[in-house]
Parts: structure tokens; sequence; C-alpha cells
């Protein structure tokens, strides 16, 4: 027995030191991630024990008299990435398709290629590009027309305005059109080769095919591609920043002016002085964190079993 | 009645597929007209030796530059890659290497959240945990923001490269008697080397475009600033900034900027998709 033990002893492994070092410098990107809720939260605490629920409901933004409402920035922030996700979702899938298309490799590489660049342009380059030339072509092309024709609909009433919470939807759609694209093409490429070999095979067209078998098969995948793209939408500031027209308000029409989480603070957290008005900003970021952290876990979940489940 | 059907179909099957293709060709519009108007745009400014010389200048004398931006973003860009390659590639590798891990699998959801993690959040972050106490901005405050932004990229690029290693030149270390951390560090990763380049620059054109978690770290600066504990310039600053002015000659150096930082980002990333190509090449011979 007691010669048993020393065998073992004996036979026990040396500790892999460099898995537990490596282990130990990999906690890095899980502690910043905790670090970024827990410093927000305690900074955002003046504000939090201020107003407490009542913050996210109440849409008056005050400075003046240390009165604050997260609501226009929540409303903002969720109409323009709908609106994204709207105009971004048929044409990612169909950059998707021909991206997961056998054969026509030209087509594909240049494709693949361009999508990649397109996520590559700095925000802030949308940015100055929307602000001087995207939201005056809108502005002619689409707002005007729209809001006269259709203002009786309240949500495109007139009148429009260059920098408005539309053009801050065309801008973000443009930008999370690679995020979409890219997932819903992992995930269509996950679908297995034998279905679309089968359906073909019996005599199916290019578009039965993919309509009825591979996009059914990946539908899972690409709601999660979806969702993830939505992650992107509601934290991305700069471009919006610049177009959106900065004001807090919850505007009936989409061609007005409006304001999201992320612009806000961009705008006004270096102006901000006092106790509550920069606890409020931080409190705005808390929320826009959390929300995008959850929406996140959850299209990473959604991506990873559509990704992994079949063979 | 069959052949009307299957024309029927074919005529669906042409007009889909011309759809779609008319989509994808949307999809690429934004992409020329940006680069289109970049380039023109920013091209009386940017094509002045002046604007690679010079600092800011009162609006309305000309000669004014963008120096003190573009050694501003090479500044916090090149910090923020000392702090975040090292630890974004060990990472990188323990995950790859003990992919199996229950510690892996959060390591690996971390660094997934944290690449759709707000930038602006990041940039609050870097203020309260940087700049508050020191009551000043700075280029480390702004170096370190961007260096949270950059970790999860290499983290996750430095995994792919790894991972596509074949188990085989790990399997003959070990035969060899080689212990872990020399099979990981002086086998497994040289192989992996030309993927682990490319996440590191791809992570690095990243950082260099991003504006906002500069905006409350950084700051900005007027003048050519190359000491990192005082508030720095970088080219996204200036773009944003000027482009929101009244004055002509500020917009037109906002585009400048704006090409200058455009070309950059797009150099890095085609010098990271010809490491790539090698990467490809090499894993295929092993």
């Amino acid at each position: 027995m007691i010669g048993a033990t020393r065998v073992r002893a004996g036979m026990r492994p040396t500790p892999d030191r460099f898995r537990l070092l490596t282990a130990a410098i990999s906690l890095a990107a899980p502690a910043a991630l905790v670090a970024i809720v827990v410093v927000l939260y305690q900074e955002a605490g003046p504000a939090i024990t201020t107003f407490g629920a009542r913050f996210l409901v109440t849409s008056s933004w005050n400075p003046v008299t240390a009165n604050f409402g997260a609501l226009p920035f929540i409303y903002g922030t969720v109409v323009t990435s709908a609106i994204a996700i709207a105009l971004a979702l048929p044409v990612g899938i169909a950059v998707a398709m021909v991206l997961t298309e056998p054969g026509a490799t030209g087509v594909r590489g240049a494709v693949g290629t361009g999508i990649e660049l397109l996520a590559a342009i700095p925000s802030v380059v949308y940015g100055i590009w929307a602000l001087y030339v995207l939201a005056p072509f809108l502005y002619i092309h689409v707002e005007v027309p729209l809001s006269a024709r259709f203002g009786w609909l309240g949500f495109l009433s007139g009148p429009p305005r260059q920098t408005s919470l539309f053009t801050a939807s065309v801008v973000l759609t443009v930008m999370i059109l690679p995020t979409l694209s890219a997932v819903s093409r992992d995930v269509i490429r996950a679908v297995p080769k034998g279905l679309r070999e089968s359906s073909i095979a019996l005599g199916a067209t290019w578009w039965e095919t993919n309509r009825k078998v591979i996009l059914p098969a990946a539908r899972a995948g690409i709601f999660g591609a979806t969702v993830l793209a939505l992650g992107r939408a509601l934290g991305e500031t700069i471009a919006v920043t610049m177009v959106i027209g900065n004001r807090p308000e919850i505007p009936a029409s989409i061609f007005s002016p409006g304001y999201t989480l992320a612009s806000v603070i961009a705008n006004e957290f270096t102006e901000a002085t006092g106790q509550i008005y920069p606890a409020a900003l931080l409190e705005l970021g808390l929320v826009l964190i959390l929300v995008t952290f959850t929406v996140n876990v959850a299209a990473l979940l959604l991506v990873r079993r559509a990704a992994s489940s079949r063979r | 009645m069959i052949r009307a059907l299957n024309q029927w179909r074919r005529f669906k099957n042409t007009a889909a597929l011309s759809a779609i293709y008319a989509l994808t060709g949307i999809a690429l519009v934004p992409l020329a007209l940006v680069l289109w108007y970049t380039i023109a745009r920013g091209f009386p400014a940017a094509s002045h030796l002046d604007f690679y010389l010079n600092v800011e200048r009162p609006v309305g004398i000309p000669g004014a530059g963008v120096a003190h931006a573009i050694a501003g973003t090479g500044i916090m860009v090149g910090l923020a890659s000392l702090l975040a390659i090292p630890v974004g590639v060990v990472s990188g590798v323990h995950l790859a290497e003990y992919a199996a891990g229950r510690l892996a699998g959060w390591v690996r959801l971390a660094a997934d959240v944290l690449v759709g993690a707000p930038s602006i959040a990041i940039g609050l972050f870097g203020y309260v945990l940087l700049v508050a106490p020191q009551h000043h901005f700075s280029g480390f405050a702004g170096a370190a923001a961007l260096a949270v932004l950059m970790l999860p990229v290499v983290i996750r690029t430095t995994e792919g490269a790894v991972a596509l290693i074949p188990s085989s030149l790990r399997e003959s270390g070990l035969a060899l008697g080689l212990p872990r951390w020399r099979v990981a560090l002086q086998l497994v990763l040289p192989a992996a080397a030309p993927g682990v380049i490319t996440g590191a620059l791809l992570a690095m054109a990243r950082a260099a475009g991003e504006t906002a978690p500069l905006l409350f770290t950084g700051f900005g600066n007027r003048f050519l600033n190359l000491d990192p504990s005082q508030p720095m310039s970088a080219l996204p600053l200036i773009v944003f900034h000027d482009a929101l002015t009244p004055y002509a000659a500020l917009q037109e150096q906002a585009w400048g900027a704006a090409l200058v930082l455009v070309a950059l980002v797009l150099l890095i990333n085609l010098a990271s998709r010809w490491v790539l190509r090698r990467q490809i090449r090499l894993a295929g011979q092993l």
C-alpha cells in the first residue's frame, strides 16, 4: 500500500508550467471584458442612485437642471439599427450566396476581396463620406420625394433634413454588410455538400436548390449572423455621430435628426462638467455595453451551433 | 404543359440569379464611391509635401499639414502593438494548444464578445482608468485603449493560424523529447508565423482607423508631440474634428487626412494578404 503510493507519487507528471503561464496570460481578454463593465458601473454610480430605473424610460436631457433620461438615445439606437438590418439583410444574403456558389471563382474572389476592403475602411472615413456625399444625395433623391408623397405616414413626414435617423441608418447598412455577409457565408458553407448535390441531382434549378434546401438548412445560422450584425450596428459610433443630427428628442419621422447612445457619449463626454452629467453619460455607456454584450453572446451561440451541429 | 412549367422554372431561376448578382453589385457600389470620393476630394490637400511635414495652422494661412497626427497615430498604434501583440499571441497559442480546456472556451467567448464591443465604451474605460487619475489626457491612455481593441483580433487570428499547423509536427517534436513549451514556441509558432503576422497587421490597421477610443484618451493636439505622456493627435481625430467645421480649408484638410488614412489601412491590408498567401502555401508543404 505504502509502496503503491510512493510509486504513484513518483509517476506523477511534472506540472505543465507552460500551460499554467499561458493560461494566466490568456486571462487578459476576459479580465478586460469584466473590468470594462465593473469600471463603468462604478463610475456611473451617482447617476444610477439619483435616477434609478427612471433613467431608462424618461426622455429629458437637460444638463442645466441636471435632469437626465436615456430614452431618446435608446430610441435612436434601436431605430437606426433596425432600419440598417432591414436594408442590409437581403443584400448580405445575396452576397453570401454568391460567395458560397461552387464555380464562378473569378467573381467570388473579386466579391470577397471587395467585401473585405469594405470592412477595412475606417469608420471616420465612412463618416466624412456620408456627411458630404451620401447625406445630400439621400436628401434630394430619397427623403424629399418620399416625404412629399408618403408624408401622411407619420414616420415619413417632413420636413426632411440631411442629417437624420435615415441617413445614419443607410451608413450603418453599409458598415454592417461585411459582418453580415461574411458570417452568413460561413454558416451556408457549413451546410453539408450532399444536400446541394442531391437537390441538383433531383433536377432542381439553382434557385430552387438555394431557396428550398440551402437557405432553410442555414436559417438558424443566418439569424445568428443578423444578430451579430445588429450588435455591430448598436455600438457604431463615429460615422453615425457625423450624420445623425445630434438632437436628444424622439422624432416622429425617420427624416428628422435624432441621437444614439454612442454618439451622445462621443459628443458630450469631454464637455460634461459636475458630478451627475458625466455619470449619466457613463451610465449610457454601461447600458450600451450591456446590451451589445448580451446581443453578441446570443449571436455567437446561435452561429456556433449552426456551424458545428451538422457535419 | 410540362414544357411550360419547366420554362417558368427556368425563367424564375434566371430572374433570381440576376437579382442575386444585382444585389451583390449594389453591395460593392459604396466601396467604389467611398474610395473615389476620398481620392478625388483628398488629393488637393494630400498632394502637397507640406501636408506631411507641417502641423495645423490657423484657418486661412496656407501650408497646414498633419505631421503631428501621423506621428501620433504611429506612436499610439506602436505602443498599443507592443502591449497587445505579445499578450494576444501567447493567448492565441494557449487556445490552439489546449483547445479543449474549459478556460479556453471562456477566453474564446470573451475575445469574440470583445471584438464586438462598442469602441466608444473602450474609450470611456481608458478615460476612467488612465486619464481621470492623472488629470490629463495622454498618448499612453490612447495606446492602452487601442490595445484593448487589438487584443481580441490578435488572439483569434493567432489561434486560427496555429490550429492550421498539422499535429504531426507537434507529435514529431514531442517524440524527440522536446518539452511542450519548446514544441509550441520553437516549432509550431515559427511554422504559423505568417498567419500570426497577418493577424497582428490586421489588428494594427483596425487600431489605426479607430476614432472613438481616442476621443477621451489621446484627445488630440494641435502641435507636434512625440511624448506619449502628453495629449496626442491622430489621423482619425483630424478627420472627425475638421470635417465638422464650417471652414473649407479645414474640410479639405479632413479629406486629405482621410485619404492618408485609407491609403495606410488598405496598404496594411494588402500586405497582410500577401503574408497570408505564403502561410497557406507553407501549411500545404507541412
